[in-house]
């Protein structure tokens, strides 16, 4: 099954959903988009995006490869890579989340640790460096840093604190 | 006669504990010796490696590749090679895809030693450990030859290696897998067929197909519960497809598909399998440039791929996005280690305390892999 099947496949199980399909290349030409093609969700279907795309016969997407975040200043895109071992199949999904609006901190999806248990961790490891809330989480903490940490590092706005407990973060230059 | 009362007790264990393999912590609820579940916490060996890949230059980076996985360096190496020759479209020659294969077998071997020869050491056979070892040490003097270091190789490049292989490596190697296939057989009299080693590892620790896919395991461990799935195979990259070797999956031999054992046993095998491979390789690799020309700054076109390879814990998944500069914009390991560690909180349950450490060996897990 090629990405333009499967996405004329959605299409047709949610006909009232915005889909898009991002095509791009390798190597790409002057206007083309390099990479990875892939399907850009909204956040509010997901759930029932992606237990389709699990449960169905036709895509079988029974393992969750990948789960991570890129920010891109203006927006948060919540990135999943599925994977079916039964057709030997990859798929890229993406859910764009603005975070234009500086009083929302915290952007929301949805979880798909029902769908996929691996997304326990997953989205854990998501929410403790972007600071992303997967809404209906079991069990939503930190897990790379501490508890207490402030801020979220791989947000492109992160600046990191002074000191941690007293230990410093920064250490004088070496040659003055 | 007097009753006792039970109640759930709260260990901890580690984050130092000679068994855990590195920085690792539990807390395990038990009732006497039977667990109830143990809880991974993790993150004491977080470096952040991504967030500073941010602020590296492309061939700069390359370094802190290895210390994703300082057990398999020369496989996260080559995988984020590949994924920036991919999105750039940089095509290395063959026989730097060649040298890339045989250095990947030879770590694959090393680390394999060490992982069954751990397990061994951590159900209480500590003399198999020192063998399994003395053989790493051979390739690990082999590695040194080729590439300077032991440990954290910084081989592959963007576009091929480093170095061409030394003068007479060759010769010096073949011998080495001739000598670490005859002390496996010795490895495998010793161990793999003691009656107390399969009991410890026999039906214990059980992880189904379904649920192995389902907490995404990869590499030995995905095959240890029967999937017979191998990228090198499956989804060939690099020479593999001119290669020729067995991919060994579990098959219940000592009890339960999916047990300890099972896991053991087809990282014992994988060894003899990348032996097979490297000899193949001396005599396949054709002659020429170990490197291509690459431009001195390596600027990627805007965008983002997956690349997945056959790392020695299993697939390791490397997202890279491009913002056009020369610095990557989002770099992303998706290890095998950071997933076998979630699915211990579920497969604990009704274990013995002392079948965690069989577990966890037999998991391969590596915690600077884990944390990143």
């Amino acid at each position: 099954m090629t990405l333009e099947e499967i996405f004329k496949e959605l299409q047709k199980q949610f006909s009232t959903v915005p889909l898009e399909l991002v095509v791009a290349k390798l190597p790409a030409a002057a206007g083309e988009v390099a990479g990875d093609s892939h399907i850009i969700v909204p956040a509010d279907k997901l759930i029932e995006i992606c237990r389709l795309l699990k449960v169905s016969d036709l895509f079988f997407f029974d393992c969750l490869s990948n789960l991570t975040a890129v920010d891109w200043k203006d927006r948060l895109e919540v990135v999943y890579h599925l994977f079916s071992y039964r057709h030997r199949q990859h798929l890229e999904l993406k859910v764009k989340l603005p975070v234009d609006n500086p009083t929302v901190l915290h952007p929301t999806v949805p979880t798909v640790e029902s769908i996929w248990k691996v997304a326990n961790w997953l989205e854990r490891e998501v929410f403790d460096l972007f600071g992303i809330i997967f809404e209906g989480h079991s069990d939503l903490r930190r897990i790379m840093l501490p508890d207490d940490w402030v801020g979220y590092p791989l947000r492109k706005d992160y600046k990191e604190e002074e000191d941690y407990h007293g230990i410093t973060t920064t250490r004088p230059k070496l040659l003055q | 006669m007097t009753e006792f009362k039970t109640q759930e007790m709260t260990l901890n264990m580690g984050p130092q504990h000679p068994s855990t393999h590195g920085v690792i912590r539990f807390i395990v609820k038990s009732d006497g010796e039977v667990m109830d579940r143990a809880i991974p916490d993790v993150g004491y060996l977080h470096r952040s490696i991504e967030k500073i890949s941010e602020a590296m230059t492309y061939n700069g980076f390359m370094p802190w590749t290895d210390r994703v996985d300082y057990l398999a360096a020369m496989n996260c190496n080559v995988a984020y090679a590949m994924a920036v020759e991919k999105l750039t479209g940089i095509q290395p020659t063959k026989r730097a895809e060649y040298l890339r294969v045989i250095a990947q077998e030879l770590n694959r071997i090393i680390s394999h030693l060490l992982a069954v020869g751990s397990l061994a050491m951590d159900v209480g056979a500590y003399t198999p450990f020192l063998h399994t070892l003395r053989e790493r040490e051979a390739i690990n003097t082999l590695m040194e030859e080729l590439c300077g270091q032991r440990l954290t190789y910084n081989y592959a490049r963007i576009g091929g290696v480093i170095y061409d292989l030394p003068d007479g490596f060759v010769q010096k190697t073949l011998p080495v897998l001739d000598r670490v296939e005859r002390a496996l057989n010795e490895f495998n009299r010793l161990v793999t067929d003691n009656k107390i080693f399969l009991k410890r590892l026999g039906g214990v620790g059980v992880i189904s197909r379904e649920e192995a896919i389902d907490y995404n395991l990869v590499g030995p461990n995905l095959r240890g519960s029967g999937v017979k799935w191998d990228l090198r195979r499956d989804e060939p990259y690099s020479v593999y497809p001119e290669l020729d070797f067995e991919v060994p999956v579990g098959c219940g031999e000592a009890g339960v598909l999916g047990d300890c054992y099972d896991r053991y046993i087809v990282r014992v095998k994988e060894i003899t399998e990348a032996c097979k491979i490297v000899r193949q390789c001396f005599e396949k690799m054709p002659a020429g440039d170990h490197m291509v020309k690459t431009p001195k700054k390596i600027r990627p076109p805007k965008g983002e791929v997956y690349t997945r390879v056959e790392s020695t814990r299993g697939d390791l998944g490397v997202y890279l996005v491009s913002d056009g500069s020369d610095k990557p914009y989002r770099l992303k390991f998706r290890t095998s280690s950071f997933t076998a560690m979630s699915i211990i909180e579920k497969v604990s349950h009704g274990l013995m305390i002392a079948d965690l450490i069989a577990l966890i060996a037999s998991l391969d897990i590596v915690a600077p892999e884990i944390d990143r």
